[in-house]
Formats: structure tokens, C-alpha cells, sequence
């Protein structure tokens, strides 16, 4: 779960949180004393469906190129640096 | 007035300023001593404003053409996960440490417009994960009743700010029970809007299906205040409600004929016989205002603590993926034990396989606790209950206890993810700490429910009481 999450962790945070998720998962357990077989799920809990917005260029929402890259960790002539993930040739 | 102007409520504080009767650099300075006389007791603030002081000398100048907006030269304390372009914003994270905005977030933006004047950033649980505020990478708030005893969380700052009188007014956000319970734990007034009814832009993602920003006050009035100013559909948040927004008149309330139901599951078998007391004071309390309060039946809450777990983790897993300390903020060996747990927890509940185990039947049960409430309104026109099992813990009562933040906020966990609209109120105390009464009402229910709040504040005086710090 941590390698798929993108997380370090030690061994002996392994160890605890082995354990702490089965107390977790225990009392999400609980959930299957109720019969759903006849209940939908909500993904949206006040009813909304399909909100969309005009397809337009909104210049208030955007950010400039220099504000966007002023926080990154490294940055290359306008661009942001990020480790390789393609192999090469 | 005869009480020192940091004491004032949101609504004396506003009234006070318009009648001239004190200007705002003197509101601002009262606050503003406070804060550095207690917050080295309490730690609720993570960043004071350098400029509030320049920003009260600009409100004087306001309010003295005679026109001036509502909140005008009113200083208020904001939870760190609100984006503010002026002030470092943290969500109490190392990962976000010295992270600076560049954009606000609407509701911060709604209260400049208004006029208000931020003190400072709050401390909370990092990221909002917990109720207790000790997850802050920042070390923990402290509840100003009792500083070996938690404030609450995750808006324990807000709240712990608001009860020592650090502030006017406070804004905090939900995701299940963060404005209500450390409002209950710090004796002060949290208001909980229906989701969707305040904007979520800019406030640093949990939960975004039960995520709802929302006031932490010294009276339900001061709620109602600041919800008429940051309420409102936004165009940059999909989810925000259109509905029009009813106005409040509590003093039409006509309480023959509102119906109230306790509820009765809510009434936990291993409370302490003197919060149930207090509770059962309070529904009396309606009788004598009027009100037909019956005993009801909900949903055991029990069963919606598997349903916010997974709801909650998965879409935390999903939310914080984005930190990946490239863009902005720094990497991923910077996030605290709580919120690798939560990661790692959501992705299991994700992952294929369990999909259809964990995730698929929590929202199936989410649906059987949205009818559930729906039943309960065709009866009654408000649920109450106590907002929490019992009064604060004490500091270091959630270290390892990966379930701490469910099991307190086991109460105010069903109206969360029915994204319903409630308020927790003071209504007594036990052992010298504050015990909360919540109210809940319908999605949209709103005025609804602070009329109720306003008029049993009216009536009682628990909300006067004030910690001795």
C-alpha cells in the first residue's frame, strides 16, 4: 500500500500500522450488519449531476508562469524538474 | 461597553464600530494583547498578520466616509487550510511549510470584501486528519478551560482562539464534526452549513464530498452573520449550491409550532449520566420556549463511522496524491504518521478488489443514513443531541489511536456525510469543561436551525461563560 501511495515508511511503522488497520477495518466491519442490496450508492449528497461550466478562458482563475514555477523545487528555463520516469533507449 | 473589546461579540463588535463607539484600531489592539498574553498558554495561532494592524488604521479611515461593509474593521482568526494570498498557509503540514498562496480562497476573499481584518492563521490537525489538534506538525492547541485537556479539532485553533477571546470570530471547516465538536470541547458557538451551501475553493482538500467550511462564533447570532457572507454559490466550485439563501428571523420563530426530536440513539450507553442530564435540560429548555420535543429514533450512529472511514481515507488517498513536493511544498517523507495511515488506508479501500467491500457499500450506506434523516424530517422539524460523547479529553488521549477522531466524532459523523446543516451550542458543564448541544436540520435548513440556536442562546447563558486564562 505504501509503495502504491508513493510513501516511505519504516519497519516499524509497518508493523503498527498492520495492526491498526485490521482494529480500523474491524470497526468498518460494522457496516455490513445493514442489508444494502436494495440501496444505490451517493457519490453526490446533494443531488447535482453533470455541472459543467462554459468552455472559456476564465484570466482571473489563472496563474502566470513565473507565479506558478516560484514555489517548485527546481525549476529549468520556465519549466518544472521532475525525475525521469521514461527509461532510456 | 463594560467589557474589555476583545470580549465583544461578533454582533456588539460590528454594532459598537458603526455607532462609533470605539474605533477598530483599538477592537484590533484588545485582540490583538489577548492573543500574545494567552497563546503562549494555548498555542492557537501558527502565524500572526504583521499588517492587521495597517489594515485596522485603513478600516478607521472607512468607517469615517459612513460607508463601509459589514464586517469592516473586525478582527477574525482563520484555520490554516484556507488559502490566503497574504499569509503562509500551512494545513499545519511540514510537507507545506512556508507555502505561500497565490490565490484566495473564496470564503477568505467573501470576508476581505466584507471588511474583515485576519489576526492570524489557526492551528489544526494536519490536514485537518483528527479532532484533537495534536496532529499538527506544529505541536498542539491547548483547550483554554483546561490546558491539560484538548480543544478539539480539526478547527481546534479557531475554536480555542474564539474561547479565549484571541479573536472576534473565527472561520474553521467540517468534513465531520471539525467546526462542531472543538467548538463543543471550547464552550463556543460552530456552525455547520449544509454542503454545498459555502464555497470549497481554496480550502485545502480532505473530504471533498462532505468538505464544508463554516463560522466558529461566541453566539449563534455571530454564526448566522458571518453565513450570510460567505454563503453562496461560486462558479469555481462545482458542487456549490445555487439555492437561494432564506433569510433568518428568529424573531419569527414561532416555536408552537416546531417540532424537535432528541435522539433518543444519540444518548450513547457509555455517556456520563451528567452530559445526558445537560442534554435532556436543554430539550427542556425548547418545551419552556414553546416547542412539541419528542424522543426519536435514528440510524444507530455507529454504523456511519465505517462509512466516513472509507469515504473519508479514500478520498484523502485521492486529494493528496498531488503533494509530491515538485510544483510546490516539499516532498512526500514530510507527511506525519496520521496522514501516511489515512494514505494508505484510502488506497486499500480503493484498490481493485475491495472496491465493492469497502467503498461501493460505505456510499450504499450513506444512502440508507440520507433516507434515515429524510424519515426523521417528515416527523420533526430539527433533531438534537449531544455533539460529542463527553467533555474534552486530555492532551495525548489520541496519540496511537487511529480511530480517535471517528469514535469522538461519532455524533456528528451521520449529518456529515447526509451533508445536513447543524450547530453545536454550549449547554453546560462537566468537571469545568464545556458540554455541547447540537442541532440539526434538513440540507438547506439553515435558518432553520440558528433561529432555534438564536433563541435558545436568548434563553439560556451558558454562551457568556468564559475560560480563566
Amino acid at each position: 500500500m505504501a509503495q502504491l501511495a508513493n510513501l516511505q515508511i519504516t519497519p516499524s511503522e509497518e508493523k503498527k500500522f498492520s495492526q491498526q488497520f485490521a482494529e480500523t477495518l474491524k470497526a468498518v466491519g460494522l457496516m455490513d450488519e445493514l442489508d444494502t442490496a436494495k440501496a444505490s450508492p451517493t457519490f453526490q449528497v446533494t443531488g447535482l449531476t453533470n455541472v459543467t461550466r462554459p468552455d472559456q478562458v476564465d484570466l482571473q482563475r489563472m496563474l502566470s508562469q513565473t507565479a506558478a514555477l516560484s514555489q517548485a523545487a527546481r525549476t529549468h528555463k520556465g519549466f518544472f524538474v521532475v525525475p525521469r520516469t521514461i527509461e532510456d533507449e | 461597553m463594560n467589557k474589555p473589546l476583545n470580549q465583544l461579540t461578533l454582533t456588539e463588535a460590528v454594532t459598537g464600530l458603526k455607532n462609533r463607539e470605539f474605533s477598530s484600531q483599538e477592537l484590533t489592539t484588545a485582540c490583538l494583547q489577548q492573543l500574545d498574553r494567552v497563546d503562549k498558554k494555548i498555542h492557537a495561532y501558527l502565524a500572526i498578520n504583521p499588517q492587521a494592524m495597517d489594515a485596522a488604521k485603513l478600516s478607521d479611515k472607512l468607517i469615517a466616509t459612513g460607508k463601509f461593509p459589514l464586517l469592516c474593521g473586525i478582527p477574525m482568526a482563520v484555520k490554516d487550510n484556507f488559502l490566503t494570498k497574504r499569509l503562509t498557509t500551512t494545513a499545519s503540514s511540514n510537507v507545506l511549510k512556508n507555502y505561500q498562496p497565490h490565490y484566495e480562497s473564496t470564503v477568505t476573499g467573501k470576508l476581505l470584501d466584507a471588511g474583515a481584518i485576519f489576526l492570524g492563521k489557526t492551528n489544526m490537525d494536519a490536514w485537518a486528519h483528527g479532532s484533537s489538534t495534536e496532529t499538527s506538525d506544529f505541536g498542539p492547541t491547548r483547550n483554554p478551560w483546561n490546558t491539560d485537556h484538548l480543544p478539539g479539532g480539526s478547527s481546534g485553533g479557531s475554536a480555542a482562539a474564539t474561547a479565549a477571546d484571541a479573536c472576534i470570530a473565527s472561520i474553521g471547516s467540517e468534513t465531520a464534526g471539525s467546526v462542531r465538536q472543538p467548538a463543543a470541547w471550547c464552550g463556543v458557538t460552530g456552525f455547520k452549513p449544509t454542503y454545498g451551501r459555502v464555497s470549497r475553493y481554496g480550502v485545502i482538500a480532505m473530504a471533498s464530498s462532505t468538505d464544508s467550511p463554516g463560522p466558529i462564533t461566541k453566539t449563534a447570532q455571530d454564526a448566522a452573520l458571518i453565513a450570510g457572507v460567505i454563503a453562496g454559490h461560486d462558479p469555481y466550485d462545482a458542487t456549490s449550491s445555487t439555492r437561494k439563501i432564506d433569510e433568518i428571523h428568529p424573531e419569527n420563530t414561532d416555536f408552537s409550532k416546531l417540532r424537535i426530536g432528541l435522539a433518543k440513539e444519540y444518548l450513547l450507553p457509555q455517556m456520563r449520566p451528567e452530559v445526558i442530564q445537560l442534554i435532556r435540560d436543554a430539550a427542556d429548555q425548547f418545551r419552556r420556549l414553546g416547542a412539541d420535543v419528542s424522543e426519536i429514533s435514528l440510524l444507530d450512529p455507529k454504523y456511519s463511522i465505517g462509512v466516513y472511514t472509507i469515504v473519508q481515507r479514500s478520498e484523502v488517498s485521492s486529494n493528496l496524491a498531488r503533494y509530491d513536493g515538485f510544483r510546490y511544498g516539499f516532498d512526500r517523507t514530510n507527511f506525519g504518521t496520521e496522514a501516511k495511515r489515512r494514505i494508505m488506508l484510502g488506497t486499500f479501500a480503493l484498490s481493485s478488489g475491495y472496491y465493492d467491500q469497502y467503498y461501493a457499500k460505505a456510499q450504499k450506506v450513506r444512502t440508507l443514513v440520507i433516507e434515515d434523516f429524510r424519515r426523521a424530517f417528515s416527523q420533526v422539524d430539527l433533531v438534537i443531541g449531544p455533539t460529542s460523547p463527553g467533555p474534552a479529553l486530555k492532551v495525548g488521549a489520541s496519540v496511537d489511536q487511529p480511530m480517535f477522531g471517528e469514535m469522538e466524532d461519532v455524533l456528528v459523523e451521520p449529518s456529515s456525510i447526509a451533508g445536513l446543516t447543524g450547530i453545536s451550542l454550549p449547554c453546560g458543564f462537566v468537571d469545568g469543561l464545556p458540554i455541547g448541544l447540537q442541532i440539526i436540520g434538513p440540507q438547506f435548513g439553515e435558518s432553520k436551525v440558528l433561529s432555534a440556536a438564536i433563541a435558545y442562546q436568548a434563553a439560556t447563558k451558558w454562551h457568556y461563560e468564559k475560560p480563566s486564562l
